[in-house]
């Protein structure tokens, strides 16, 4: 009698999620490497624009979301590159499950670590910017933002890292498509931060909602075959 | 019973053809070698059977089920060693294992974990995270992961590279007991010598197709030297050294 038993998407996206998070906490590579980078970014742009403070408080949700994306980019390379350094990305595609679950799972992963960038930046983030973002409207775009931008970038990943440059392929790749996510993310933190009434925000909140549904499903349909020779 | 059937297998990288019109036929508990030259098409062919590849042309049939539209109860299957290890370094042996027994849906993991780290000869250092392995120890843990659950087929590509003779040797004993418990087994290498003290069958895949096919009864002595340089032809022949094989 076999000793195996079908496994179901869901537990599969949660093997590969327990996985990314568990070697994660070990090695803490990935995070450390976001979140200094993104303080540097944030130490920089404040003394290098030496803005007003009214002004600071205008431009704080496009310096937020500039940290974060390249922040971002940094996470998503490093978290493919792990897998194909050692050949694990072979032992991933070797089981015999769905797939998208080993895509869900990475991009879970991917999520969460943006996250928790995102939490410990949004705090020091009012500290120097003199700008509280700890707001709910703000946590729901960071949210919203980080999904679509994430989605997007773990499949771009694993396109760019079969690639020899893939350090420089994927912010190629990866800009050009997030543009949407990140002036739609732009706008509505902004708006959430300059207290506008949320009609004037509400359009923006819809084209992340919709770009994070398209592109996440896309990414589903596509990851099987991007992956294939 | 035939394991493996592969019928009329081509592959293309561009312009570049590594297999052409390939057939195999393996059955049930023979441990096959398939040796060639370097760049003859091993590692394609193995990465094909694995389903990580798709062919060009041709079909592949794996214990009865077709990789072309059957391709996970195929890898259900199977179990895969190849120079890489396929191991998180920034997990400990055990966790590697679980991982994995979590993918494959594995009952009873726990207890079948216990069994391969036994096997291998890594439970004492179960807790350990795999980064602090040598070579040797981390292709251990390798085989141990790709007989986790317990396949039909094991595909080994060149499972012997970069690891010294000891190790060498301890994988050798590991892969001798793999087959005597009737497992299927396909192993590329240019170690002739290797490839004598462990198959029962002798492949060489040259040119894109597999040249020539012997047993092991059927070869004595310095005969599967012999053979491989006929099967490879005058031209690949002279490459081939008396040092690789005792």
């Amino acid at each position: 009698m076999k000793a195996t038993g079908a496994v179901s998407f869901w537990q599969a996206t949660l093997a590969v999620l327990w996985k990314d998070l568990a070697a994660e906490w070990r090695s803490r590579e990935l995070l450390s490497a976001m979140l200094v980078f993104a303080l540097l970014v944030i130490f920089i742009f404040n003394f290098a624009l030496e803005l007003q403070t009214q002004l600071r408080a205008s431009l704080s949700a496009g310096v937020l979301w500039v940290t974060l994306t390249f922040a971002g980019t940094l996470g998503l390379n490093r978290s493919l590159a792990v897998e194909k350094d050692r050949g694990c990305l072979d032992g991933l595609l070797l089981a015999p499950v769905d797939r998208a679950a080993i895509y869900a799972g990475k991009a879970l992963a991917n999520w969460v670590f943006m996250l928790i960038v995102a939490a410990i930046m949004l705090p020091l983030f009012g500290l120097f910017y003199n700008a509280s973002l700890i707001l709910p409207g703000v946590v729901l775009v960071v949210l919203l933002g980080s999904e679509g931008y994430v989605a997007v970038g773990t499949l771009l990943a694993s396109m760019a890292v079969q690639a020899r440059t893939r350090d420089i392929l994927l912010p190629i790749l990866l800009f050009p498509v997030v543009i949407p996510v990140v002036v739609a993310a732009v706008k509505a933190t902004g708006g959430y931060l300059q207290t506008l009434p949320l009609e004037e925000i509400r359009p923006w909140l819809n084209l992340l909602g919709v770009y994070d549904v398209i592109f996440t499903s896309v990414a589903f349909m596509v990851f099987d075959s991007i992956l294939e020779e | 019973m035939v394991l493996i059937e592969v019928r009329h297998l081509t592959k293309r990288y561009g312009p570049k053809v590594v297999l052409r019109g390939l057939d195999l036929r393996v059955e049930e508990g023979e441990f096959v070698a398939l040796l060639g030259p370097n760049g003859a098409g091993k590692t394609t062919l193995l990465r094909i059977l694995a389903s990580l590849s798709k062919p060009t042309l041709g079909e592949v049939w794996i214990a009865g089920y077709r990789l072309r539209d059957q391709a996970a109860w195929v890898r259900q299957r199977l179990g895969v060693v190849s120079h890489q290890p396929l191991l998180y370094g920034d997990l400990s042996a055990e966790e590697n294992l679980r991982f994995y027994a979590r993918l494959y849906g594995l009952r009873n993991a726990e207890t079948r974990i216990r069994e391969v780290l036994t096997l291998v000869g890594l439970w004492a250092r179960r807790r350990d995270l795999v980064r602090t392995f040598s070579r040797g120890m981390q292709q251990r843990l390798a085989i141990g992961r790709a007989i986790l659950h317990d396949p039909e087929v094991l595909l080994l590509d060149e499972p012997h590279t970069g690891l010294d003779q000891e190790a060498c040797d301890m994988l050798d004993h590991l892969l001798r007991q793999v087959a005597t418990r009737g497992r299927t087994v396909v192993m590329t290498s240019h170690d002739l010598a290797r490839a004598a003290d462990l198959a029962s069958r002798f492949d060489v895949l040259s040119g894109g197709c597999i040249q020539a096919s012997a047993r092991r009864e059927d070869l004595a002595g310095d005969a599967l030297l012999t053979f491989y340089r006929q099967a490879l032809g005058p031209q690949n022949a002279a490459s081939v050294s008396k040092e690789v094989f005792p």
